[in-house]
């Protein structure tokens, strides 16, 4: 058996970490992209792709990420869609970040008051140029706090990749465990690496939460 | 092909997991909200050294992976001497992760809550406890029940994660019944099916329990 | 030809009839007041006007125009027609000169400069040249009331309405934006004004329109409207505002 010392524990977990960011990289991206093609949708104000984004938001809010991972890694390779589980970790993230997201965003554009879009009708704006220079400048203000605030929730969703095997922080601790039985240091060691990463996210949010509120 | 047929047999497996989760969920809802409401007091009301260890405690578990949390308490903490079942542990993870979360989102509440109520309560001689009980829980809690409630439903949706060390909810069910059958798609997207039952019928109780709680709004 | 036309105009909001056939026309240059208590369809009256709002049956033409509520329409619309609101609307993220720039540039595709000399002309007018780089927010309600008419105005309308632009400020300010429609009711524009502000209609007004349950109730010159009205219904509501 090989023996691991404090500095290998940490190392191996360290060198884990850079994969754990990465996914939540990768899952950010998908998921901001997705939900603002879902707020597009919602913005036109058809009524069937608004029906669409709720059916979504309804499926991917209402069922567990784990079995989102499950379904796409496991359902879909037998479907015969061979997917490998970075693939299949960063689709249902993707399917998660984005679901929610859109919900948070539209609570953001529906805080801006119903005159807005009337005095810009007045002026003769048009819907687009409306969403331009009136409803998204401000819509972003009020929403950049809170998207800062969830990247923490898609940080920590990514530690559920370790369940389809896919090695990434949470996945090593458990492989680590196995080797030196030292449950105690190692699950103790990742928390704090996860808190490291998730904590100047959230302290972030909430300064730019207060920047805002004082601004207004 | 989709075989969901092949799923049948083991429909007394999906039950039995499914109540397992909707017991799990009803005890640690409890349970969390009573956590949450106390730490939330504490952080409103309390001695500045106890707040300054709900903070704590909130942004440790806020801030951390839940797989991590249960990890932690099934695998970390017997081995400094506190023995677990996987079911102890689910409810103690679920427990604590919902009380953190709940306690900013109660306190969110209290915050809300006027001070000419709380003078009005002092100048009626009502002491702390009563005050809290009669005068500030209530309005408290209408203002903040709709983020309370989508918390306690993510709480329920992340439960699926105590399925790894064991305790066999409606995730440990998939699992089980696609390793003998090898219908991981079927198993997994009835499964999921079923979770999203769970959390519509979660949010119509608790909808049905808010008419009651904040009734005081129809009387009007 | 009058400037404003309506024929037979009937609003329902899904059951609710809220205009009940109203009949108005409006020549260029008048001012008229629009009175009525709370409820009695004022304000759906303007927004129908500019396309706010659609309505069921009758028909509006605004400078030889048919009103729709068509996006196209409002569009075109608000080139003859500037709306004033209550609670005035002003950009918040922009300045007072990006207010009253920005229909100008992007709707009439004037160039910076133009726009600019539009802008600091029309808040020379209502006595705010010097808030040009000011943020909305750092001004008084009256003062953001009198930016707001100056945005409406940078689009040259030939027609303001206005909604109770008075009522969401404190007494003291009243004046001050009282006294800019007069300015521009003595240049010539057609206002039309819901208001509560009695003498101004009586002063300033051509006339005077008094609305009760969606329909026009009573009409006619505000000096013997408002001293000798006709109706029961426009006596109860004198008395009750006086
Ligand atoms: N968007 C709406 N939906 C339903 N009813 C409305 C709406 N807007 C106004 N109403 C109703 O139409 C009536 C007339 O409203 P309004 O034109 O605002 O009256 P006023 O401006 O004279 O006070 C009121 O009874 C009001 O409740
Ligand atoms: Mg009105």
């Amino acid at each position: 058996m090989i023996e691991f010392s404090n500095l290998d524990i940490i190392r191996n977990l360290l060198f884990a970490t850079q994969w754990t960011i990465l996914l939540s990289l990768a899952a950010f991206i998908g998921g901001t992209s997705v939900a603002l093609a879902l707020t597009a949708m919602r913005l036109t104000g058809n009524s069937a792709m608004n029906m669409v984004v709720r059916v979504y938001v309804e499926i991917f809010q209402g069922t567990p990420l784990l079995m989102q991972m499950f379904i796409c890694f496991f359902g879909l390779s037998i479907l015969g869609y061979e997917i490998s589980a970075w693939s299949a970790a960063i689709l249902s993230l993707t399917f998660f970040t984005s679901a929610f997201l859109v919900e948070i965003w539209r609570g953001c554009i529906d805080t801006l008051p119903k005159g807005q879009w009337e005095a810009s009708r007045c002026l003769g704006l048009g819907f687009l140029q409306t969403l331009r220079h009136i409803i998204l400048p401000q819509a972003i203000r009020v929403a950049t706090a809170p998207t800062v605030g969830f990247s923490v929730q898609v940080i920590k969703g990514t530690a559920l990749a370790s369940i389809i095997g896919f090695v990434e922080l949470t996945k090593v601790g458990t492989m680590l465990n196995n080797a030196t039985f030292e449950p105690f240091k190692v699950f103790s060691l990742v928390a704090i690496i996860y808190f490291l990463l998730c904590y100047p996210l959230s302290w972030y949010s909430k300064v730019l939460e207060k920047k805002f509120n004082v601004s207004r | 092909m989709l075989y969901f047929s092949d799923l049948l047999p083991y429909s007394d497996l999906f039950f039995s997991g499914l109540m397992t989760t909707v017991e799990l969920t009803i005890l640690t809802t409890f349970l969390g909200i009573a956590l949450g409401t106390s730490c939330a007091t504490i952080k409103q009301y309390g001695h500045h050294l106890a707040k300054r260890l709900v903070t704590t405690y909130v942004e440790l578990i806020r801030n951390t992976p839940f797989i991590v949390q249960l990890f932690f308490i099934f695998f970390g903490l017997p081995s400094i001497g506190f023995k677990l079942s996987p079911w102890e542990a689910s409810v103690i993870a679920l427990t604590i992760n919902l009380g953190a979360y709940s306690t900013e989102i109660i306190r969110a509440g209290l915050n809300n809550i006027g001070k000419g109520q709380i003078e009005a309560a002092k100048v009626l001689g009502l002491n702390f406890r009563q005050m809290l009980v009669h005068v500030i829980f209530i309005p408290a809690f209408e203002k903040i029940y709709p983020a309370l409630t989508s918390q306690c439903v993510i709480v329920m949706l992340g439960s699926a994660v105590i399925s790894q060390i064991s305790v066999e909810d409606l995730t440990y069910a998939a699992n089980l019944v696609q390793s003998r059958n090898f219908r991981a798609f079927e198993s997994y997207f009835v499964t999921a099916f079923l979770y999203l039952g769970l959390s519509v019928l979660l949010r119509f109780a608790f909808n049905l329990l808010g008419k009651r709680l904040f009734a005081f709004r129809e009387a009007r | 030809m009058s400037l404003v036309d309506l024929h037979q105009v009937h609003k329902y909001y899904g059951d609710f009839h809220v205009l009940k056939g109203i009949d108005l026309s409006i020549n260029a240059g008048e001012v008229i007041s629009i009175i009525g208590k709370s409820g009695s369809g004022k304000s759906t009256l303007l927004r129908c006007i500019n396309g706010l709002e659609a309505y069921q049956k009758g028909g509006i033409v605004v400078d030889g125009n048919e009103v729709t509520s068509e996006d196209v329409q409002v569009r075109r619309l608000a080139l003859s027609v500037g709306m004033i609101f209550q609670n005035f609307n002003l950009f918040p993220h922009k300045t007072v000169g990006e207010n009253v720039m920005l229909a100008p540039t992007i709707v009439l595709k004037k160039s910076k400069a133009e726009a600019e000399k539009i802008a600091r002309n029309m808040l020379e007018k209502v006595g705010l040249a010097e808030k040009f780089d000011n943020y909305p927010d750092t001004l008084s309600g009256g003062q953001q009331q009198r930016v707001a008419i100056a945005r409406a105005l940078a689009m040259s309308p030939k027609v303001l309405l206005c909604d109770e632009i008075t009522s969401a400020l404190d007494p003291e300010l009243v004046g001050e934006v009282l006294k800019v429609l007069e300015t521009l009711a003595e240049e010539g524009i057609t206002l039309i004004l819901v208001t509560h502000e009695m003498n101004f209609a009586r002063e300033v007004g051509n006339r005077v329109v008094f609305m009760h349950q969606g329909k026009v109730w009573e009409e006619g010159d505000p000096k013997v409207l408002l001293t000798n009205p006709q109706t029961d219904e426009l006596k109860q509501f004198l008395g009750a505002v006086l």
